[in-house]
């Protein structure tokens, strides 16, 4: 066991390096891995070839299990331990190629950092809390050579500099938790730069962050490559991310690469099947606009004028503060209404106060000011005994398919819990006629409700979530962000789903999203939510094609597209947006 | 073969009613050292629990005989001999009859004990998760303060309160199993406590509440079923320190008895003076027993641990790039379709504990 030079270590690589020019920064040959699970062998990664080229940004593309994830973690050697891997990943290091596959965990820890280096999803879990940020970017230098402590403190403040933290001299000494999300990020990225790799794989950069932030990381990880000339693999399932900052995209579906091509050729013209399905189901803003005019246009005279089924006015939620403290204001003075049958999206980046305002509605987060109107109750003081009767009138989707069905219940017994709570059958087995109509109205197939829920695929699961929310034909149904967790395709799906039941049964909704495109592929009216205020309320074509708000104006720039061209006027256009501003 | 998976199109694959039992379960999950460690503490649990229950047939002699048929007293202190073969205590009583009712005086105490502890544990720990409020905090307060004892004079406390000092069989067994409750509640409290107001705030017990159904429904229907995961582990672990505690109490002399039931402890506690002038046999038995039966229920309770935890679980290695890719799609979130259509993927989804080689 001598650490040899891992220049010179394997065998298998010198047949390879014949046949390829060295300008790859990093090359993956026929990659397998195998992980070993309760259920036996899963295959991740099924015979992946690719390469990246210097100074280049290749997105690798696919939806939750499509094996993207593993493909470039085995690229820094982070497998767990219950996966075994055949291929090989040569990677151009100061040493020469080596492969990655074949190195011990000692010549793995020369590798990570000063040849590859990573940038996690979750920027607040990827740094540890307890630790001053200057000092964890440090550790990275110190884990490469002596450095004395002056030296290290000086290239962090000049890394943080240069990832856009103002005042680095100052902010090296603050602890992550005193930072923001896109803020955190930036670390996190100066923390993979600051010991200069050649390659850095990014795993969903900026798919924990708000929209706006999204826009500025991406921007900074364009500047990565100019300013420091590293290759980026860039695993995202967002094509907008993939249009607005990949050179060259892979394409990968159950483990297996489909399609390889650069980004304009293949937003242009793609030639796989997948791929093709994959850019059809990226919503795009206007895609909707046309059905909600339609819809208005349909509605009976004096539609207007009807009693609304919700209706909000000086409406301010305040949740209580620990002791001596004041409470967080999540929701302050605000006013809408949704009529029968109208579809309401209320749109906000997180913190915004969204979700509290659909919580309230269902009567799950207490009203503390205002005055909130749901189906003729004042929501106000209203108590929970008084309330439980019109439970009946009202659905409610969650976002999390995995937690929104108990897990000893089966679909069925779960769909037909309204029923029984409200006296309309007996036991699960009385309401099962019903129930096998609801999951049909859902189109899923009746045998669908003897499963249990860990035996439907999330976007099952939220078809069934839809099901059981529309049971009692509630006419007020609250949709919290309910394709958000999901892939896009399966997103389509239930979003063609939501949009035929809210045809056929008519119910009024509240819409709540993170993505415009969301909003405006099922909502009438859309709603934007800013700190807890609304900024902005109207048709959504006239909120998406004229916005009035400053905020509403920058939120729609930050959205990127799924269309490099198109995608890289809008860039600019943020940029003045954002340049006008100040 | 076309049969056969055409039929797994339509039914999705469960797992039979014996490997969904429990401990038969486990086993079948475990490899390697921790099959070991849970086959060893299987079978010392399984000798105790079969002593236990055929005590009477296995005991030569009764807990109290004196002596046997022919009226002759068996005598005191004994060594081993043909008709005593683990010999006779200071007392006069025959060590092997005693050790073998000694598993049923346990074995009892154990059940009663832990029944007793499950029970007001459980129901407390519910009551102040899901509700909350002052409830909760004065419960927890009251834990926290019989944390706060030495379990084991909190049991002699107890056993004092409960017997008054008398010692019939059953009220010996009682005194014991209830002075061990009280010390044990507060541990299953904790646990179910703990699982509740996790559990209080996933999605599906929202979505009984906005649905409208009352809170004792949502209270055992939802949440209590939840939350009963993490019981079995307790329990064994639990069932092994109530014997410690048994013993204890007995090796302090506030267990049970001689004459109205035979327990470890006490016996232990009479053959002190014996270990010092060389009669080993008296204190050894005893205590191995003792040593044995909670080695062996800490085995099952520590592997049950850490085969729960997939983290902590041990699995076979897979031979390299084994597999199908198919399988991952049904992750949540996974792909809506696949190749072939989504019937293909479904059959996958019902567990199968021993796939390991590559599913055709």
């Amino acid at each position: 066991m001598n650490a040899t030079n891992p220049a010179q270590k394997p065998t298998a690589h010198d047949k390879h390096t014949s046949h390829r020019g060295t300008g790859d920064t990093v090359r993956i040959d026929g990659l397998s891995v195998s992980f070993s699970t309760d259920a036996g062998a899963v295959k991740a990664v099924d015979g992946v070839s690719l390469h990246v080229g210097a100074g280049e940004v290749l997105a690798i593309v696919g939806e939750s299990g499509s094996g993207k994830t593993v493909t470039a973690r085995t690229i820094l050697g982070l497998l767990p331990e219950t996966a075994t891997s055949s291929g090989a990943v040569f990677l151009n290091t100061d040493r020469g190629e080596v492969d990655v596959v074949t190195l011990t965990n000692k010549q793995l820890r020369q590798v990570r950092g000063p040849d590859v280096a990573m940038v996690f999803q979750e920027p607040s879990t990827a740094l540890n809390p307890v630790f001053k940020v200057g000092w964890q970017i440090a550790e990275g230098l110190r884990a490469h050579g002596k450095i004395s402590k002056k030296d290290a403190r000086t290239q962090a403040i000049d890394i943080l500099r240069k990832v856009g933290i103002p005042d680095p001299e100052t902010r090296v000494d603050y602890y992550p938790h005193q930072f923001s999300g896109g803020q955190k990020q930036r670390i996190v990225i100066a923390m993979a730069l600051v010991l200069g790799p050649k390659l850095i794989v990014a795993d969903e950069p900026t798919t924990a962050l708000d929209v706006t932030v999204q826009a500025e990381i991406l921007e900074l990880l364009r500047r990565c490559r100019v300013e420091f000339g590293s290759s980026i693999v860039l695993i995202t399932h967002n094509m907008g991310v993939v249009a607005d900052l990949a050179d060259r995209v892979a394409v990968m579906y159950n483990g297996q690469l489909v399609e390889q091509a650069d980004v304009s050729s293949l937003f242009a013209n793609p030639q796989n099947d997948y791929t093709k399905r994959l850019l059809a189901a990226v919503p795009r803003i206007g895609g909707g606009t046309v059905e909600a005019v339609e819809r208005a246009r349909v509605r009976p005279k004096g539609w207007a004028e009807s009693e609304p089924v919700v209706k909000a006015s000086g409406l301010r939620i305040q949740y209580p503060g620990r002791l001596g403290r004041a409470g967080f204001v999540a929701v302050d003075g605000v006013d809408f209404e949704i009529r029968p049958g109208e579809v309401l999206g209320l749109v906000g980046e997180s913190g915004s106060g969204k979700t509290t305002i659909g919580r309230s509605i269902a009567g799950l987060t207490r009203v503390t000011g205002g005055s909130l109107k749901v189906l003729g109750h004042e929501m106000n003081g209203v108590s929970e005994r008084s309330f439980r009767g019109s439970r009946d009138q009202l659905g409610f989707v969650f976002q999390d398919p995995a937690s929104s069905f108990n897990p000893l219940l089966t679909i069925a017994q779960c769909v037909a819990e309204p029923f029984i709570v409200h006296g309309r059958a007996s036991n699960a087995a009385d309401a099962r006629a019903a129930v096998d109509e609801l999951l049909e109205a859902v189109q899923l197939p009746k045998s669908f409700g003897d499963r249990y829920p860990h035996e439907l695929s999330g976007g099952q699961r939220q078809r069934a979530s839809l099901a059981r929310a529309i049971a009692l034909k509630p006419p007020l149904l609250i949709a919290d962000e309910p394709t958000s967790a999901l892939d896009v395709s399966v997103q389509q799906r239930v979003l063609e789903v939501f949009a035929d039941l809210q045809r056929d049964f008519g119910f009024a909704c509240l819409f709540i999203s993170h993505d415009l495109a969301v909003v405006d592929i099922v909502a009438d009216r859309i709603a934007v939510m800013h700190l807890g205020r609304l900024v902005e309320e109207g048709a959504g074509e006239q909120v998406l094609e004229a916005p009035q708000d400053a905020y509403t104006r920058r939120l729609l720039a930050s959205l990127p597209v799924p269309d490099p061209i198109e995608q890289a006027k809008r860039r600019e256009a943020l940029q003045e947006l954002v340049a006008s501003e100040g | 073969m076309a049969t056969t998976s055409a039929m797994a199109l339509v039914v999705p694959r469960k797992r039979s009613l014996l490997e969904r039992l429990p401990i038969v379960h486990q086993v079948r999950q475990s490899v390697g050292v921790q099959r070991g460690m849970l086959v060893t503490g299987l079978v010392i649990t399984a000798v105790f629990v079969i002593v236990a229950v055929f005590a009477p047939l296995i005991a030569p002699y009764g807990f109290a005989q004196l002596h046997g048929a022919n009226g002759k007293d068996f005598g005191s202190q004994q060594p081993p001999s043909p008709e005593h073969i683990w010999g006779t205590t200071v007392g006069g009583y025959d060590v092997f009859s005693r050790v073998i009712w000694g598993a049923q005086t346990a074995a009892s105490v154990i059940i009663v004990a832990i029944v007793l502890s499950i029970f007001a544990g459980v129901l407390l720990g519910l009551v102040s998760g899901y509700l909350g409020g002052w409830i909760d905090r004065v419960l927890v307060v009251v834990c926290d303060a019989i944390y706060a004892f030495p379990t084991l004079l909190l049991a002699i406390v107890m056993s004092i309160v409960i017997s008054g000092g008398q010692s019939q069989v059953w009220g010996g067994i009682l005194a014991a199993a209830i002075s061990i409750t009280v010390v044990y509640i507060p541990q299953y409290f904790r646990v179910i406590r703990a699982e509740a107001v996790r559990i209080k705030s996933e999605a599906y017990v929202e979505s009984a509440k906005v649905v409208g159904a009352s809170t004792g429904r949502i209270m055992f229907k939802h949440v209590f079923r939840n939350s009963t995961r993490t019981l079995p582990l307790i329990f064994t672990l639990n069932a092994s320190e109530a014997i410690l505690t048994l013993a204890g109490l007995g090796f302090l002399g506030f267990g049970i008895e001689p004459s109205s039931a035979s327990e470890w402890g006490y016996d232990l506690n009479k053959a002190i003076a014996d270990v010092t002038s060389g009669i080993w046999w008296t204190a050894l038995y005893p205590g191995l027993a003792i040593v044995l039966v909670v080695l062996g229920i800490t085995l099952v309770g520590e592997s049950m641990n850490d085969l729960a935890d997939p983290r902590l679980r041990g699995r076979r290695a897979v031979a390299a790039t084994a597999g199908e890719t198919a399988d991952i799609s049904v992750v949540p979130g996974g792909p809506n379709e696949a190749p072939g259509g989504l019937e293909s993927l479904e059959p996958g989804a019902g567990i199968e504990e021993e796939g390991i080689e590559v599913r055709e």
